[in-house]
């Protein structure tokens, strides 16, 4: 434990400031990464909060709570603050708070930018939030803003909506742009990047993700606006453009927009499953490779959201041929983490009971992805709930699931004390239930005929509608619980020790029982590097 | 809380009534050659599915059972297999590669739509489809039911509750039919799972998909792609006939057509546009302008009291023709629907504007 006593010595002379100016003017890693974290959580409830208003119109045939206009408002907003408010902002605060520590460095490369990274945030969602209170409403015209119903048909604040996606982008880069930065440049010395661990390595990937995909984003929004304002017509046939165009630029930024959500998870769970199988990692760089992999093919399928559009057969057969391929990186994954299991000394602490859970669930949304990769057979999945199910598959008990589990495994670490096992398993079966009851009856309602985002429907799509909006309350009134459970960690949990899962390994758990606002200072030695390396 | 209360209510009828009745878990055959492809295909590749699961989560679950520390298993430390990472991922593009060439065909014979023997042209328009046949120079509008948008506040749903228009396709049986789909607004997509089509009408743009259908009978499906506030209230019917009851509804659309434009030359009485007015209005314009004629403000205009409708005549009917930013054109509608809803907005609602003829409007053309 030298390392221990080699950063701690001097924690009196490098506190934190006190008060709210802390967080205001904070350039520590660590409080960033916090903040990230609480800003996650709090537009996870306001994005689920819309949720509970989208299942509440649903539960029964006719219109009873909410006019078509305000439902689709929800959808849209819905979809904007959970992937940009909620999973992104989640996965980038994970991202702060461990990979510094993973990889042995002191801080961020860049702790003012990353500052600012943050604090634009919470100015782009209050600027998203504020279109609801605007004549006309809030953009309505889906998460995907096809064009014309994006540009020329749509409400007055989607110029809001415009500049808000700009400040996410500008955020997000700045972010990516940090973390490639640390993981280059504050690395120590000592460690070789195939000695990284997989968090490190699967955000290093995700980060180039963003620096090419986030300025594609930026493009598409400001041609839209453009077009809505200036009087050009990329997106208007009348005016020699075309609406098609919209969404190769969309999905060429959208699709490895998806990867930017999952493959942090992937990295999370890659932690999880070594800890609590008292095992190495199986296969460490053949991970390494599927997770590049994934990355270089997520840039090129991009059109296999677009089978309906118009496209040549050869388009067509070319997008479904790319994206089968996909099943082949992310089934080594799998077939790792299964094997990393196998004939291991398994237990099963709460962020395993996430962990396993995540590798069926996200399996599952794998295979109905798999499905909707066939051309042909997605003429009849397009748009229709089955891709809803199929993408809250992956985000939620993927992407979501991975954060939850990162958030427990590493709250130790984090407050240095032990949150409520009991209460959280209670937790754990409750979410992972009523997801169930929430989305798998939403494959059903798909296979059937029922479009998605329509704020009414047919009777025959009654039955499911009524089981998949009673699920999606318990799930929604599952996260009091969990607020709960990470309060009552910080508040009253028991002191823990520096490493309080016996299994776990990586160099963030040879720091104090609860790390100290500046770590690392010495790099660690070449010595603790490999003995806390997840594949020996 | 009333409205809670009635919430309440109406589920615990909903559960007790209808007993889980006819709701469907699988896709639908469908009665196409196409549709059987893909319904063939979907299920292929769902079996495909469910034996890796079967082997993979089979594998993790034995783990978890038998390689348990509560029950003593110690750990082993294997941690790399090269022979195993190539068989893992080698058999997987084995198994996608089997699959991907029965896909390939389907896809290549769905898009090949140079067999066909008739054409119809699909428009979506927000939010409503108009259907024109080409060679028969027949063109009609199709809305949603005026049972469905009755019932839409109402507990006592009707049979096809959002899935019944006014006026559906007829198709002949047997007979190769090309699909042509467009939009003169928004991206609509025209979607029946039972034909196996679903098609992006785009506006500037168009699009083709084909069938043949089978068995006569009526299938029903929905707009597929977002296309603004009414986009879950813009249903499709499809009436397929056998071929000889097909040329009787040619002939009659024909004639009607006929006497259509005949009293399009007429002058009518006001009180004649008022009453046709009154429908079209009902039909074409309620859904933003409401039926009491108080709109949305500030996205959809209010008829009563408006400028327009109470202004020029010129202006009204240039503004009904060819749209004006989020108002939709309605060219496509005829001279004396035009005429006569235009008169019943200038009239009704306590707006005093003036009269208009069907030709009026065919003059402004």
């Amino acid at each position: 434990m030298t390392t221990a006593t080699a950063t701690s010595h001097d924690d009196h002379h490098h506190g934190p400031e006190k008060g709210i100016m802390r967080w205001v003017k904070t350039t520590n890693h660590k409080d960033i990464g916090t903040l990230y974290l609480w800003f996650a959580f709090a537009m996870l409830l306001v994005g689920g909060a819309m949720a509970m208003g989208i299942r509440m119109e649903l539960l029964q045939p006719g219109m009873q709570v909410m006019d078509p206009h305000f439902f689709n408002q929800l959808t849209t907003m819905h979809g904007l603050i959970m992937v940009f408010g909620a999973i992104m902002p989640a996965m980038v605060g994970l991202g702060n708070w461990l990979i510094p520590m993973m990889v042995g460095a002191p801080d961020m490369a860049l702790p003012r930018m990353n500052n600012w990274s943050f604090w634009i945030l919470p100015f782009a969602g209050g600027i998203l939030m504020s279109t609801f209170f605007m004549d006309g409403g809030a953009p309505a015209f889906g998460w995907t803003f096809y064009a014309p119903l994006s540009t020329t048909f749509a409400p007055d604040s989607t110029d809001f909506f415009i500049f808000a996606v700009h400040l996410l982008g500008f955020s997000s880069i700045m972010g990516a742009i940090n973390i490639i930065a640390t993981v280059i440049n504050m690395r120590a010395p000592e460690m070789k990047l195939m000695d990284m661990p997989l968090f490190v390595w699967t955000w290093l990937i995700t980060s180039f993700l963003l620096i090419g995909a986030m300025p594609v984003l930026a493009g598409a929004v400001t041609m839209m606006l453009t077009d809505r304002n200036f009087g050009t017509a990329f997106f208007d046939a009348t005016g020699g453009g075309d609406p098609v165009m919209f969404q190769h630029i969309f999905w060429f930024f959208g699709h490895p927009e998806v990867y930017i959500m999952i493959l942090p998870a992937f990295g999370i769970i890659s932690h999880i499953i070594p800890t609590f199988s008292r095992k190495p990692l199986f296969g460490y760089s053949s991970m390494v490779y599927a997770t590049a992999s994934i990355a270089f093919l997520s840039y090129i399928v991009w059109a296999h959201h677009m089978f309906l559009t118009g496209m040549p057969v050869a388009g067509e057969l070319y997008f479904m041929y790319a994206t089968m391929m996909i099943a082949v990186p992310t089934g080594v994954k799998v077939f790792n983490w299964v094997s990393t299991m196998w004939k291991g000394s398994m237990t099963f602490e709460t962020p395993m009971l996430w962990a396993l859970s995540f590798v069926i669930l996200f399996t599952i949304g794998g295979f109905s992805g798999l499905m909707l990769g066939i051309a042909p057979a997605d003429i009849q999945y397009h748009d229709t709930y089955f891709v809803v199910a199929h993408f809250h598959y992956v985000l939620v008990t993927g992407a979501l699931w991975a954060i939850i589990a990162a958030t427990l495994y590493w709250l130790p670490k984090w407050t240095g004390k032990m949150y409520n096992e009991s209460l959280a398993k209670v937790h754990f079966w409750w979410a992972v239930i009523s997801v169930n009851v929430l989305f798998f009856p939403q494959h059903f309602l798909g296979l059937a005929g029922m479009p998605r985002r329509i704020p009414d429907y047919s009777l025959q799509f009654a039955d499911f509608n009524l089981i998949s909006s009673l699920g999606g309350f318990a799930f929604g009134a599952s996260f009091i619980l969990l607020a709960y459970i990470v309060v009552d960690c910080i508040r009253n949990g028991k002191p823990v020790d520096a490493r309080p899962w016996d299994g776990a390994k990586g160099l963030e758990w040879t720091l104090s029982a609860k790390a100290d606002y500046h770590t690392f200072n010495t790099p660690p030695s070449r010595e603790l590097i490999e003995n806390e390396s997840q594949h020996s | 809380m009333k409205r809670l209360t009635a919430l309440l209510s109406a589920l615990i009828a909903t559960l007790s009534t209808r007993a889980f009745a006819e709701y469907g878990l699988n896709m639908t055959e469908g009665v196409t050659s196409v549709s059987r492809d893909i319904y063939d295909l979907h299920m292929v590749i769902f079996w495909v599915c469910v034996a890796i699961a079967v082997v993979v989560f089979g594998a993790m679950f034995y783990s978890i059972f038998a390689h348990r520390k509560s029950i003593g298993h110690k750990a082993a430390n294997f941690h790399e297999n090269t022979k195993a990472e190539f068989l893992w991922t080698g058999v997987p593009i084995l198994i996608l590669i089997a699959m991907a060439i029965p896909a390939s065909k389907v896809l290549i014979d769905l898009e090949d739509t140079s067999k066909a023997e008739m054409t119809v042209k699909i428009t979506g328009h927000q939010w409503k489809w108009q259907y024109d046949y080409p060679e028969e120079g027949i063109s009609f509008i199709s809305n949603l039911a005026q049972t469905s948008k009755d019932a839409i506040n109402d507990n006592n749903k009707p049979e096809n509750y959002l899935l019944e228009v006014d006026k559906p396709l007829v198709l002949p049986v047997d007979t190769s039919i090309r699909f042509l789909v467009t939009s003169s607004d928004v991206i609509h997509d025209w979607w029946v799972p039972d034909l196996g089509v679903k098609q992006d009408g785009n506006p500037g743009f168009i699009n083709d998909a084909w069938a043949q259908i089978d068995e006569i009978g009526v299938y029903r499906g929905q707009c597929a792609e977002l296309c603004g506030k009414d986009h879950g209230f813009m249903p499709i019917v499809v009436d397929v006939r056998s071929k000889e009851d097909y040329k009787t509804w040619v002939a009659e659309q024909q004639s009607a057509k006929a006497a259509a434009v005949a009293s399009a030359t007429k002058t009518w009485s006001e009180d004649e546009l008022m009453a046709q007015g009154e429908n079209v209005y009902n039909t074409s314009c309620a859904a933003c302008h409401k039926k009491d004629g108080s709109g949305m403000v500030p996205v959809f205009p209010a008829m009563k009291g408006s400028k327009v409708a109470n202004g020029a005549a010129s202006d009204h009917i240039n503004i009904v023709l060819h749209g004006k930013g989020g108002m939709p054109a309605f060219k496509m509608l005829g001279d004396a629907d035009l005429a006569s809803v235009m008169t019943y907005e200038r009239k009704a609602f306590g707006n005093t504007g003036s009269v208009i003829q069907p030709s009026d409007v065919k003059s402004a053309r």
